[in-house]
């Protein structure tokens, strides 16, 4: 099945392979997208495992992500450092999740930390308004948003704390079938 | 301790006691706020909110604040207090002591590993005390990581491997884990391994086996077909279009399965082995194409081509048929080919295709989901964060996707704000009456359309001749499966019906009742008229006419979806942009579409019996379609301005290609091979009763041939021909299908009383806070310092 390749040793890729949902060639396939992006910066041999970081502004130049509202938030999910400048590591990571074959609890879990827009591991009000607003484009009214956010954390705030945990929004996503089927990037 | 609350304030809106955390970045400070509460509440019992009520102990309910209900039982305190006690303004104490409830801090420790580490990497700003909290929560997560690896080392690799990558952690982090994990497995051999000897060629032949399988897998994954095209589709029109042509590639791929079947083990032989040709039937015109007679009619494609030998390259000592004359004597003691019967091969051939594709078709995932119980969609927060698309890239949809999203969102809130519409009697009676209307016409128009067909095909088969009129039969059910579904869509718009998925439901079943109604009526034209007095039509071979009317209305099928593509999508868009000078374009309709792939895979699945090669012909077919559909798609249609579940229709749609359609292709080949009379000039199956006979006369074969098959053909006649071995296997079954069906329905009621206790749960945590915090209240209110 192709041993020419030396971008990566054997052992990497098996590690990659069986770290994420993608197969040798999808990651040779994904290796060659993440090196288009800024091939000066990006060396042909990762055996010595550089440490290799693209800027966010060129993920967010992806055209799978370049017109989606929460391509920032995605990218400041799947990053080390939190601002959006990912490794090849963090690169792989994102669309091994964002796959179609992630299980459903992986992806609940990062779907809760990219609308989690203020990093404190709950969906308060300012959460959903902002989500909103990206969602609508700023199409509703204040009002509007205030009542869909409130309506929101009456519907599935099971603790009654007046925010969403992460448990409260895996149970949502169970009664919902089509999150995984939305919540799937393709490449 | 290190961060800054300011518990004095009560009033205050509770997310600012968040915000005010120390210096550093909320996530952290509140990280560490709430491991330090945890860790403070195990370390001082008593702390400041126990001491407020310990004075409360040993009060009994009428000295609680609230009731049950939720209303006052005190007046002592007065509005802005009793505003606090709601849940948006719970004082910092509350707030602190629901920070440290097991649920919240078990939740949070599954997630350490990647936020600890983003805490202690940060510059510690703050004084020393925090530097002193981020050392145990550094060593808890080499602490944590050991529990996982020593976790995954407990499984198998396979299992591990799932495990690993389910765990939510960094790539980096998973790779780390793997090395740790599965250090020992890589390095050491077999021999320095404490494997008994009697499992270590087990162990070796399942490691090669799954090492096979992973192979396998990745040479499937990589022959994508048409990947790039569906992502392009998905980018530009979302899931609801996508899920149309990963249907026609599902279906594709079945028909290469029986094409593959077919021509392995029915048509090579076959063609290898021509029967002795029919010279006046060798002009070949184009038409023949269409219509399937002539030329190709003595072709490999339809029943007629084969024949009722058997294929052997010797013959037996003391036969003296003349067919295998020139083949010289077996030789007992020279292997030798088993004789090839082709009738035997053509029965088993399409019984185990079949058998293979209802395998297929109910252990496929969808199918099973279908069946799944799932609450109603109705809610509101699933909705906002499923709702979202994230395969669509283009920039215009993505512009009219959240366009939909805002008008979604703003008609359930008008309906939340209006409540139910009080409508008056005389406006229910309208609809009531509209209702009845469209459906009285659809049911009508469904009728009339079955009785056209049936008369048309009584009018063809009293005409003797069957050449003149080929086309016309085809051609009329292809242009009523075309015309009645826009009647069926024009009905639906009339009636206006609130939901929109309640519309798509009711377009699909009047659309399935038509085609069902229609292949119900050619099936008994074929099967109750056409089979059962072949010869007062004058056909010598009806099995080879049946074959080429379902030959023809695949085509026709076919042309006719051009002919609607063209029209349909291409002119009417050009008609509005010229003469109504509107930039509006047609929308593509998901489910008319899907169920014309369900209906042309019916006619292939009735067809394989009387034209082996009629899968070949739907391949060709769905290859074309699907170019055919792409284009038009991306230069006609606009992306729909209603919302579509996906993931429900998919299932609805494997669900319909189950059961009217295998299901009833099966049933109505199942009964051809056993009750209806092959003809007795042509065909593999001539001179017999019923085609199911010729399994029979197999066997007898093989037990006078060969003494090795001999067992296998006693074996069957005990076990398959016995009624008490087929009574008692199919007992067994019932048995097994009754227990799990009591199992689901157990397990049903258990979700359910779950779900109750969640919910009770919940009311009375929010109950036994509520009076917390009144308590709480209270006693400050009484007690001089606070």
């Amino acid at each position: 099945m192709g041993n020419k390749q030396t971008i990566f040793t054997a052992q990497q890729l098996d590690s990659y392979q069986d770290c994420t949902y993608f197969t040798r060639k999808e990651i040779l396939r994904l290796f060659d997208r993440y090196r288009d992006l800024a091939p000066q910066l990006v060396p042909l041999d990762y055996t010595c495992q550089p440490d290799v970081k693209l800027p966010y502004e060129l993920i967010g130049s992806m055209p799978e992500l370049k017109d989606n509202p929460f391509r920032q938030r995605i990218a400041e999910v799947f990053s080390d450092d939190g601002e959006g400048n990912m490794t090849l590591d963090d690169f792989l990571d994102m669309f091994s999740v964002m796959s179609e074959m992630a299980p459903r609890d992986l992806k609940a879990y990062y779907a809760f930390k990219i609308y989690d827009f203020n990093n404190d591991d709950f969906l308060c009000k300012s959460d959903l308004e902002k989500t909103l607003n990206k969602l609508t484009r700023n199409e509703l009214t204040e009002d509007e948003v205030r009542m869909v956010c409130e309506k929101v954390i009456d519907e599935s705030d099971l603790d009654n704390d007046g925010r969403l945990s992460l448990e409260d929004f895996q149970t949502m996503i169970v009664r919902a079938p089509d999150f995984l089927s939305t919540f799937h990037i393709r490449i | 301790m290190a961060y800054s609350v300011n518990i004095s304030q009560t009033d205050s809106d509770s997310e600012s006691d968040f915000e005010d955390m120390g210096g550093s970045k909320p996530g952290q400070g509140t990280f560490r706020f709430i491991r330090e509460s945890a860790a403070s509440t195990q370390r001082c019992p008593e702390s400041l909110q126990m001491d407020d009520f310990r004075g409360c102990t040993g009060a009994n309910r009428e000295d609680l604040p609230f009731t049950a209900s939720g209303h006052m039982r005190d007046e002592t305190l007065d509005t802005g207090q009793r505003k606090s006690l709601q849940r948006h303004h719970w004082s910092a104490a509350t707030l602190k002591v629901l920070s440290s409830m097991p649920s919240r801090t078990a939740g949070i420790n599954a997630v350490i590993p990647k936020y600890a580490r983003d805490s202690s990497q940060q510059p510690q700003t703050s004084s020393h005390d925090s530097s002193h909290h981020s050392k145990p929560i550094q060593e808890e997560t080499s602490a944590e990581e050991k529990q996982l690896v020593s976790n995954l080392r407990g499984l198998s690799v396979s299992e591990a491997m799932r495990k690993l990558r389910a765990t939510p952690l960094s790539l980096a982090d998973k790779m780390r884990v793997r090395r740790l994990a599965f250090r020992d497995v890589d390095e050491s051999s077999f021999i320095s391994r404490n494997i008994p000897c009697y499992r270590r060629l087990g162990v070796y032949i399942s490691r090669t086996w799954s090492h096979c399988l992973f192979i396998c897998l990745s040479v499937l994954t990589s022959l994508q077909l048409w990947h790039s095209p569906m992502k392009i589709l998905s980018g530009r029109f979302g899931t609801g279009v996508l899920s149309y042509f990963l249907f026609l590639r599902t279906l594709l791929l079945f028909n290469l399965f029986l094409f593959t079947i077919n021509g392995l083990f029915l048509v090579f032989p076959q063609a290898v082995n021509p029967p002795p040709h029919d010279p006046h039937s060798n002009n070949f015109t184009g038409l023949e194409l269409l219509t399937g007679t002539g030329y190709l009619s003595q072709s490999v494609m339809f029943y007629g081509f084969y024949t009722n030998t058997t294929l052997t390259t010797c013959r037996a000592a003391n036969s003296n048929a003349t067919n295998t004359a020139d083949l010289p004597i077996c030789d007992p003691h020279q292997p030798h080919m088993v004789p090839y019967s082709i009738p035997a091969a053509y029965l088993f051939t399409i019984a185990i295709a079949f058998f293979i594709i209802c395998i297929i078709l109910v252990m496929s995932k969808s199918f099973g989901r279908s069946f799944q119980v799932l609450k109603s969609n109705r809610d509101l927060a699933g909705n906002i964060f499923c709702i979202w698309d994230f395969k669509v890239s283009k920039n215009t949809s993505v512009r009219l996707q959240s366009e939909k999203i805002s008008t979604q969102l703003k008609e359930l809130m008008s309906e939340l704000t209006s409540g139910e519409d009080a409508k008056s009697y005389t406006l229910r009676l309208c609809r009531l009456m509209v209702h009845v209307l469209a459906w009285v016409t659809c049911l009508i128009s469904i009728v009339l359309s079955a009785m056209a067909v049936h008369y048309l095909s009584e009018a063809c088969i009293t005409q003797s001749p069957f050449k003149d009129t080929e086309l016309v039969l085809p051609a009329v059910v292809s242009a009523i499966n075309l015309l009645l579904p826009g009647l069926f869509n024009l009905c639906t718009w009339v009636e206006n019906y609130d939901s929109p998925s309640v519309c798509v439901y009711v377009s699909i079943f009047r659309n399935l009742m038509l085609k069902v109604s229609i292949i119900g009526v050619l099936c008994f034209r074929w099967l109750g008229r056409i089979a059962v007095e072949p010869v007062n039509h004058g056909l010598q071979c009806w099995e080879n006419c049946v074959g080429q009317e379902l030959y023809r209305l695949l085509l026709m099928d076919f042309v006719f979806t051009v002919l609607y593509t063209f029209l349909g999508e291409f002119l009417w868009r050009l008609f509005f942009k010229q003469v109504l000078k509107r930039n509006r374009k047609p929308v593509f309709d998901i489910a008319r579409n899907v169920l014309e792939l369900i209906y042309g895979q019916t006619l292939t699945w009735l067809g394989v019996l009387f034209a082996p090669l009629l899968p070949a012909v739907q391949i060709l077919k769905l290859f074309a379609l699907f170019y055919m559909k792409k284009s038009s798609v991306l230069l006609n249609c606009q992306a729909s301005r209603q919302p579509w579940r996906a993931s429900q229709m998919t299932t609805l749609f494997v669900f319909l290609l189950f059961f009217p359609s295998y299901l009833g292709a099966a049933v109505s080949v199942i009964y051809t091979i056993w009750t209806i009379k092959p003809s007795t000039e042509c065909g593999p199956f001539r001179n017999l009763t019923t085609m199911f006979h010729s399994g029979k006369l197999w066997v007898q074969q093989l037990e006078s041939s060969n003494t090795l098959l001999f067992w296998l053909s006693k074996a069957y006649d005990f076990l398959v021909e016995n009624p008490l071995f087929l009574f008692l296997v199919n007992g067994f079954f019932l048995i097994v299908i009754y227990v799990h069906s009591q199992v689901v329905d157990g397990q049903r009621r258990i979700v359910s009383q779950l779900q109750k206790q969640i919910e009770n749960e919940g009311k009375d945590k929010k109950f036994l806070i509520t009076n917390l915090q009144a308590l709480y209240e209270r006693s400050s209110l009484v007690s001089p310092n606070r």
